[in-house]
């Protein structure tokens, strides 16, 4: 499939690929000009509020919406007993993840509460502020039920059964048992051990979920304003469970505020905003508020771990060995299910390295917490820090430096393609590569030195490693072969405009992370235009071509190669009709800056604009039997390896205040390997904010929950994100190895810094801690945990 | 998060609030700068039906020295005590605490005043005025009247002031040669709420500490004045008290309360960190 004959746009001088553009859409959000679903007001619109649980389980014995339904304002009150005719229910499973199993789930509250915040009756009004008083209005009795939220003791056989009818508390297991794993841990020179607990958190987009549903009953379309990753599965959602007509739905997301997985589920809230549109025939506006938002969002991860690595005297990684248990709250989330958290945990531990023995068992358990589900990263930062913390902790038993285990246990670099003991296909890595000139830019030798001095002075700094990989590009392998009807394809269509401009509509989206921007680089150095004269137009069902959005870190790679050779199918026809015009042979000509010039010499022969105004407004200079196309459509899947692997080493400089048990971040690196980079600002961007909330999670971030079920740090105050002022200076640095599986040769690096920060925080902590003989492997690492651990309380 | 429907009165005078509050007594609120009365609205933590905006009103603006005193009106934003130089000769504990209140975005609207009639336990205010002997000025229709801070504040989000009252100022007694001020607070991020907190003075009369208060925040259901603590730094030179006494005795007589994330031995910990803190500070101030 490669084409890298000498004409690639890639290597062409005035190619905007690798080149720090800058985002047109930057002005639009600073100004405060960009327009998010809550911005968008219809007329005859009205506004849903929900009375939710305030019980993890509970059978509903009686709801009495009368008060609430005389309160001027207020156009229905409405429980699941009134939508049944309106919308199916949906369970979130996939054919492909063997023996996995959920309960069907509603728009509202079918009788009884699986969590906190399930919602119950849905209020519509004329504005959200009387949907919330009638909402505090209704009565609803409830007979409280035993709640399973430990998910350590949700298979024990006295726990009850959150769905009688599914037998247990089980949702998915998955085992692997590779080479020999017993004979290797039998004959290791050094076995360490440890338990993990992964906190369970959450996305905190600053635009929450957003949607207004808008059923027009006369010609039976439906119109969705939506705050969502990937329209086109919405489209499909919608359609199948309001029994609506696919082709008369219609999704729209403008601009979005952040999504990080959390916009690629389908929510109950919003389906019922579905439902009501089609019951009322007027515009229904949804807009979840941070505190339902912390309840009913999808949480991320929520494992407990405990994994054992074998390793040979010289310090090679011989085995590992690990169980996982992760409570994914009361039901497998649909379409996509919580499973593939899970299961990306099973392919992908210690997954840089190239021990053959390998056994894993991991298991979802259903419990009544709010749900969980793929989140950035999905997974990998529970496969990496597991690994990566056992390497450390290897690499002191043997005596032996961290980043010299590494590299004799790595993947070699020249080893690939490469068949991992899960099964994975690894096409082509560079953790050798990457790893030194990590220890090169960030003078490792040098901080070692300074660690040792200040450690004399009761100073305590720690280095912390994380090599790692992520999926990135996925194929249908991902949700396709499971029966979901996500596409792991997308499409591009690009057009020549009558004034040389070029639009470019484009089944990817954008949501913050600069998609556009990449979109108009490829675009513009496929066609030979600037990228300021390229319109790039996401997120329309009607407009863009049927595509499967972003999630996985698939919009550069996937996206960005469908809109490469839809830019030079546009160009070979553009170059078609100039050669027609100037008498000449296509070959004889290029279109560089938005000009057709001679291939030699790049003589300037004619504007794009005049070939526009040719071709558009007097078709009738041109030659007899030509026809010009100046649109141009093409697709692509990856087909050739199931996944394309990114893979990245991190390190991270912390020092601990062993008085107070604060850590202060100082310095972080990453070596990213995305293949083919299209815009290093944009590269960096993600990276850095990847890291940002993987750090977030080491340190700070944890959904806490009484043992009832609730849910008792939900709201900015109490739930801790992030903040710059804690932030470290995060550097930036590549090496490039392009997948062969695309032209443009891009990989996704969406997630990967989310992936690594977890794993390199813990490991720089537990460097510091080093002379204290302590270790942390319990995030977030909080002052209470790391005062403990060293005995001060 | 959408309040409650509320009526809204813009007050120019203190006979405006005082017409409001005698008529609705606990259903009306004052709203200051709003840095936490309007997020408590929005989650319905709070549903007032009347709000008194009093942001209009010249007599609670303004800093000034006042006999021995210092009088900062109750509606003076926290950015405007960090600027003053008034503040900064004759209360300096106050403008240390500042920079740990919340971000630049809330210090810019939020006042004086209003951390101190919120009473969240939290807070830095509340242990600063403590540890300063200030005097509170309260008013309302039927008249005026003085509480020292130890009586003022009365338990979490609790005071002494009456529904029908406004708070005026407070009265800061000013600073001396001899005074010695420590403040310092354990947060996991900048601007959070303290794990736990120390606002501390004390006076250095014939090379000897004298006159010591330690007010420890977010340990409590308000800020905590160890007196009894306190009073054994009490004669004691600045450069030789035995801190690990101190602490031993700090612990024996409290027992701070858990948060979230915090266990009451974490906070027990923090408390002795800091009392370490302050005697360090108290014997450099000297040196």
């Amino acid at each position: 499939m490669s084409d890298r004959s000498a004409v690639s746009v890639l290597d062409t001088p005035n190619s905007y690929i690798g080149r720090s553009v800058s985002r047109p859409n930057a002005k639009r959000l600073a100004q405060g000009r960009a327009t998010y679903v809550d911005d968008i007001m219809l007329p005859r619109m009205v506004h849903l509020a929900f009375c939710r649980s305030p019980y993890a389980h509970a059978e509903i014995l009686s709801i009495d919406g009368t008060a609430a339904l005389a309160l001027p304002g207020v156009l229905r009150v409405v429980t699941m007993a009134d939508l049944q005719d309106y919308c199916t229910p949906w369970v979130g499973v996939l054919d492909h993840l063997k023996g996995i199993k959920s309960a069907p789930q509603w728009p509202l509250a079918n009788g009884k509460v699986f969590f906190q915040g399930e919602p119950v009756v849905a209020i519509v009004a004329s504005n959200r502020a009387i949907a919330e008083d009638a909402a505090d209005l209704i009565e609803v009795d409830y007979k409280e039920l035993p709640p399973v939220t430990d998910a350590e003791t949700a298979l024990d056989p006295d726990t009850p059964v959150i769905h009688p009818e599914l037998g247990d508390n089980l949702c998915f297991e998955r085992s692997i048992d590779s080479g020999d794993v017993d004979a290797a841990f039998a004959s290791a020179a050094v076995v360490v051990e440890e338990s993990f607990h992964f906190n369970r958190h959450t996305a905190v987009t600053l635009e929450p979920r957003s949607i207004i549903c808008d059923y027009n009953p006369a010609d039976e379309n439906l119109t969705l304003h939506m705050s969502v990753q990937c329209p086109h599965m919405s489209k499909h959602l919608y359609a199948k469970h309001l029994g609506l007509d696919e082709n008369k739905v219609r999704v729209i997301c403008k601009d979005i505020g952040g999504s990080f997985g959390l916009k690629i589920h389908t929510y109950s809230d919003e389906m019922a905003a579905g439902a009501l549109t089609v019951m009322l025939g007027r515009p229904v506006k949804f807009i979840a508020d941070r505190l339902e938002s912390f309840v009913t969002d999808i949480h991320a991860r929520d494992h407990r771990v405990t994994a054992k690595m074998a390793f040979a005297q010289d310090g090679e990684v011989t085995a590992v060995e690990m169980d996982d248990i992760t409570g994914i709250g009361p039901y497998s989330v649909y379409p996509r299910s919580s499973g593939i958290e899970m299961n990306q945990v099973v392919n992908l531990t210690a997954g840089p390295y190239k021990h053959l023995n390998y056994r894993v068992r991991a298991r979802a358990v259903f419990q009544n917490k709010g749900v969980m589900c793929q989140y950035r990263g999905v997974g990998h930062p529970i496969a990496v820090a597991v690994g990566e913390a056992l390497v450390d902790k290897g690499a002191a038993a043997l005596g032996m430096d961290p980043a010299e285990v590494r590299r004799r246990s790595f993947i070699p670099d020249d080893a690939y393609p490469y068949t991992s003991p899960s099964g994975a296909i690894y096409e082509r890595q560079s953790h050798r590569q990457s790893l030194d000139k990590l220890v090169t830019i960030m003078d490792y030798e040098g901080l070692r030195r300074e660690q040792r001095a200040l450690r004399e002075r009761g100073v305590y700094r720690g280095i912390g490693f994380a090599s790692l990989i992520e999926v990135t590009n996925p194929s249908p392998a991902f949700y396709g072969v499971g029966g979901a009807r996500i596409a792991s394809q997308d499409g591009c269509t690009i057009r020549l405009d009558p004034t040389g401009g070029i639009t470019c509509a484009t089944g990817v989206t954008e949501q913050g992370q600069g998609t556009e921007t990449i979109i108009a680089q490829i675009a513009a150095s496929a066609v030979g235009v600037a990228p300021g004269q390229v319109r790039v137009i996401t997120g329309d069902t009607d407009v863009v071509p049927y595509g499967g959005g972003t999630w996985a870190s698939r919009g550069a790679g996937i996206g960005g190669e469908a809109a490469l050779q839809a830019g030079k199918e546009l160009r070979r026809n553009i170059l078609e009709v100039a050669g027609a015009i100037l008498q000449t042979a296509p070959e004889n000509l290029d279109v560089r800056d938005g000009m057709i010039v001679d291939a030699k010499g790049f003589n300037e022969r004619m504007p794009l604009a005049e070939l526009g105004r040719l071709v558009y407004f007097r078709g009738d200079t041109l030659p007899d039997g030509l026809q010009p196309e100046l649109v141009a459509t093409k697709h692509y899947v990856s087909r050739s390896y199931p996944f394309a692997f990114t893979n990245a080493a991190h390190a991270c400089l912390a020092e601990v205040d062993v008085e107070t048990g604060l850590v202060s971040l100082l310095k972080y690196w990453v070596v990213e390997d995305c293949g083919t980079v299209i815009n290093p600002l944009l590269v960096a961007e993600q990276t850095r904010g990847g890291v940002v909330q993987g750090i977030g999670a080491a340190l700070y971030e944890e959904c806490l929950y009484s043992p009832e079920g609730q849910m008792i740090n939900g709201s900015m105050a109490d739930y801790l994100v992030p903040m710059a002022a804690e932030m470290p200076e995060i550097y930036v640095d590549h090496v490039t190895t392009p997948t062969e599986t695309s032209e443009l040769g891009a990989k996704g690096v969406g997630e990967a810094g989310t992936a690594g920060a977890p794993g390199a925080v813990m490991n720089a902590i537990n460097d510091a801690l080093e002379p204290f003989d302590t270790r942390l492997s319990h995030m977030p690492f909080t002052p209470d945990k790391i005062l403990r651990a060293l005995g001060k309380t | 998060m959408k309040p409650h429907a509320f009526d809204y009165v813009r007050a120019t005078s203190l006979q405006d609030i005082f017409g409001v509050l005698d008529k609705h007594g606990d259903d009306a609120k004052i709203l200051a700068g709003g840095q936490s009365l309007v997020p408590a609205m929005n989650m319905r933590l709070a549903a007032p039906r009347v709000i008194v905006d009093v942001n209009a009103i010249e007599a609670l603006h303004g800093i000034a020295v006042v006999g021995d005193m210092l009088r900062i009106g109750a509606m003076t934003r926290y950015v405007e005590i960090a600027a003053s130089d008034l503040v900064a000769r004759h209360a300096p504990l106050i403008v240390r605490a500042v920079p740990f209140i919340a971000h630049a975005a809330i210090r810019n609207r939020g006042t004086f005043g209003g951390s101190l009639c919120n009473a969240d336990p939290a807070s830095e205010l509340p242990a600063c005025v403590l540890a300063e002997r200030a005097v509170f000025n309260i008013s309302s229709s039927t008249g005026e009247r003085s509480v020292a801070a130890n009586d003022f504040f009365l338990g979490t989000y609790t005071t002494a002031l009456e529904p029908t009252e406004v708070l005026l100022s407070v009265d800061v007694p000013l600073s001396g040669p001899d005074s010695r001020y420590f403040f310092d607070e354990v947060a996991r991020r900048q601007g959070d709420y303290a794990m736990a907190g120390l606002a501390a003075r004390a006076e250095v009369r014939g090379g000897v500490l004298v006159d010591a208060r330690l007010v420890f925040f977010a340990v409590s259901d308000m800020p905590l004045m160890v007196s009894a603590t306190a009073a054994l730094l009490e004669g004691q030179a600045p450069g030789s008290v035995d801190a690990e006494a101190i602490c031993e005795a700090l612990i024996q007589n409290v027992t701070p309360q858990q948060d979230l994330t915090t266990s009451s031995v974490t906070k027990e910990h923090l408390m002795k960190v800091l009392t370490r803190r302050a005697i360090a500070a108290f014997a450099r101030e000297e040196a």
